[in-house]
């Protein structure tokens, strides 16, 4: 072998020359004017936001879009004068859609980024992986999942979702409809992971509360490619199918189920996380004209639509169809990222009402936003008013059921937040800080 | 369903898993067969001719048929071409060398993983069916694109066999298989033998993808699943065994298929994954594989 490629420390290490040099330009710098000024004048340093991204995995389409629902939403509060007076700052880590990294990503923000809060998760499984380490870290946690993890009660102090209702609350609010609209006897096809058990564990009783009943639960894991063999499990009698599937694969689940039964289907109600960011006018989802859907937001503009809601869509760049302006095949998860624009909104309340300062004041921030109650429809709320229960971290929103018609998403039900509301199964803020 | 149209179905959705898995498995086992090289690698050149396939069908307008043609028969030969560049820069250079190449063609696992992701996205992406016909059975209805997977499959493994049995080209990778000191001795070019090998390989592994993605979607993760299959096919087969591997492929994608509908995918592959164990300490060159000499 030879010799001269081989890597010698003693060769190609700093000399004591070099290192005393960069001591002096290191002090130099820190004694230099502009470095001093930066240094004190901390109440103009940016508010720092560690937004945990689904970059990849499963979870990218949702991540791009939570992207650039953020970015508009940090751009209209900075135009406006940030928090508290402080320009707001977002850095982004990838937690390519995994409880594990998700974790991590956590524990990079809080100790190497040192962010005021973490935000922006949307993938349950991850929202219950990387909750232990922002409790540790007593890092404030606001995810917009959508999942009942935080209102269950079973996270901890620092975990919040202020900005999307959660499953238990949707079901609960929408299962009246399926059962007066759809049918009676439901099959549930969902994902076989923590939100999926969601949609396992709330919907039996909400329908039975109807008169409606599920007769048969089909678990599907998110990372599956092929769905035609899970089919002939659904009952011949079934009135309804009730899918949720999330994952790279959605729209193959949804062209099968049109495969299988083409136009001579039971009644099919879905929640959008089925198709969202995919186009409902992608060739074999004909078979979905008539069907139903839950949407958080309504993808396609509305007749009704709020100037509000006008002004959110133009900020974070979705035309009437819900896709990127200038690109129709870039489909939005409409249904989800508004999600991000508001919890955003209600950290800055938060953070004003706390007088929050900087990460010593995290804990009082906490207290700030279990103080919350309600957010009014508006600029700051485009999807419609909420309530808020600080003992359990959730909020509580209007649903929309849409109606697949001429190709596009028609809102035909708007649920009442009362609708949704349940007995809280527990009390975060009986937990130390 | 009655026990007679979910038979059917479950056996329609095995043969499917059979015909891509097949082909895929094929290659891995033709790569390990000729050069004792396992090629961790091989759900990648997978994942790489679905990437290309969509690439190279949203490039072509017009009919999706003519998109889907031009994917069938570029995504193959630039994975070839993608596979003869890493034969010849990372295997050659280290001897074939069983343990290193493992190693190696884990590193190329994940380079080629990550430069789908970057210059691909994280995105699942659709590549329209040339052709959307709906089989309309009295219980079910099925795709037709579905059933010309098995056909176009069973083509393709037909043209493999009369390359390696009824050709030159077969006869020398046979005689490499055999014996590559004598082959060499005899004036056989081992060395682009070898090369040509791995590209068939990863070419095979690509035609197969092709064949899916209008099925399934284009997504960078997509190649874990058929490497962990095509080794299981290939270890119940024999490593090295044509014959063996396509019996293993057909045994494994409709148990897979059937145990799927009538119970559950999970069971299906904890079944398979008991085969492989059964068949390592019972059988340990495969069901149709020779003891090594």
């Amino acid at each position: 072998m030879d010799k001269s490629k081989t890597f010698d420390l003693s060769k190609t290490g700093l000399t004591r020359r070099t290192a005393l040099k960069g001591l002096a330009a290191g002090a130099g710098l820190a004694v230099a004017p502009g470095f001093v000024r930066y240094s004190q004048a901390q109440s103009s340093a940016p508010i720092k936001i560690g937004f945990q991204s689904h970059r990849t995995g499963i979870g990218a389409a949702y991540g791009r879009w939570y992207e650039k629902t953020t970015a508009a939403a940090i751009k209209a509060i900075n135009d406006a004068g940030g928090i508290n007076g402080r320009p707001v700052e977002v850095i982004i880590e990838d937690d390519g859609t995994d409880p594990g990294r998700g974790a991590e990503v956590v524990g990079k923000f809080a100790t190497q980024h040192k962010t005021d809060i973490v935000f922006g998760t949307l993938f349950s499984h991850v929202v219950i992986g990387s909750a232990p380490a922002a409790g540790e870290a007593k890092m404030p946690y606001f995810v917009v999942s959508e999942g009942h993890h935080v209102a269950s009660t079973k996270l901890n102090r620092y975990v919040f979702q202020p900005g999307i209702t959660d499953v238990k609350s949707q079901i609960q609010a929408m299962a009246p409809w399926i059962a007066a609209n759809a049918g009676k006897k439901v099959t549930q096809i969902f994902p076989d992971f923590a939100f999926g058990y969601d949609h396992r564990d709330y919907l039996p009783p909400a329908l039975k509360a109807q008169g409606a009943e599920v007769i048969a639960q089909i678990a599907i894991p998110p990372t599956e490619s092929s769905f035609t063999k899970y089919f002939p499990q659904i009952p011949a009698e079934t009135e309804v199918i009730y899918h949720v599937m999330v994952g790279p694969a959605v729209l193959t689940f949804v062209k099968e189920l049109g495969e299988f039964y083409g136009s001579n289907r039971p009644q099919l109600f879905g929640f959008i996380d089925s198709l969202e960011a995919t186009d409902i006018n992608s060739p074999g989802l004909e078979f979905l004209d008539g069907s139903h859907f839950w949407e958080g937001s309504p993808r396609y503009a509305q007749p009704d639509d709020s100037a509000a809601q006008k002004a959110y869509r133009a900020a974070v760049g979705i035309d009437d169809n819900g896709a990127a302006v200038g690109d129709p095949k870039d489909v939005s998860t409409a249904a989800h990222m508004f999600g991000c624009w508001e919890t955003l909104y209600v950290v800055k309340k938060a953070m004003e009402d706390a007088g929050y300062k900087g990460p010593e004041d995290r804990a009082k921030l906490v207290e700030a936003t279990e103080a919350l109650t309600e957010f009014a429809e508006g600029p700051e709320h485009p999807q419609g008013p909420k309530t808020f229960n600080g003992k359990i971290h959730q909020c509580f929103g209007i649903q929309n059921i849409s109606k697949v018609e001429g190709g596009r998403l028609n809102v035909v039900h708007k649920t009442k937040i009362e609708d949704g509301l349940y007995e809280p199964e527990g009390d975060y803020t009986t937990q130390s800080l | 369903m009655h026990f007679g149209p979910h038979l059917l179905l479950a056996a329609l959705e095995g043969f499917v898993t059979s015909a891509v898995l097949a082909l895929t498995a094929l290659g891995l086992s033709l790569v390990f067969g000729v050069m004792r090289v396992v090629n961790v690698a091989h759900g990648e050149f997978f994942m790489l001719g679905a990437v290309l396939a969509w690439a190279i069908s949203t490039a072509i307008s017009g009919h999706p048929a003519l998109g889907f043609l031009a994917a069938l028969v570029l995504a193959p030969l630039i994975v070839g071409a993608i596979a003869l560049v890493a034969e010849r820069l990372v295997l050659r250079r280290l001897n074939y060398n069983p343990e290193a190449t493992i190693v190696a063609t884990i590193g190329m696992l994940y380079i080629i993983q990550q430069l789908a992701l970057t210059f691909y996205g994280p995105e699942a992406r659709p590549v329209e069916p040339p052709f959307s016909y709906r089989i309309l059975l009295p219980w079910f209805g099925y795709s037709g694109y579905k059933l010309s997977i098995i056909a176009a499959s069973a083509f393709l493994l037909l043209a493999t066999w009369f390359v390696l049995t009824r050709t030159k080209i077969g006869l020398v990778m046979r005689a490499t298989q055999y014996d590559s000191e004598t082959a060499q001795a005899f004036g056989i070019p081992v060395d682009r033998v070898y090369a040509g090998v791995f590209a068939l390989g990863a070419m095979l592994a690509a035609v197969a993808a092709v064949l899916i993605v209008p099925i399934s979607q284009a997504h960078y993760l997509m190649g874990q699943d058929p490497l962990l299959l095509s080794f299981i096919v290939v270890i119940i087969g024999g490593l090295g065994s044509l014959r063996g591997t396509l019996v293993a492929a057909v045994l494994i994608g409709l148990s897979d298929g059937i145990i799927s509908v009538f119970f559950s995918p999970t069971l299906a592959k904890i079944i398979a994954t008991l085969l492989v164990a059964m068949v390592l300490v019972f059988r340990p060159q495969g069901l149709f594989g020779t003891a090594s000499r």
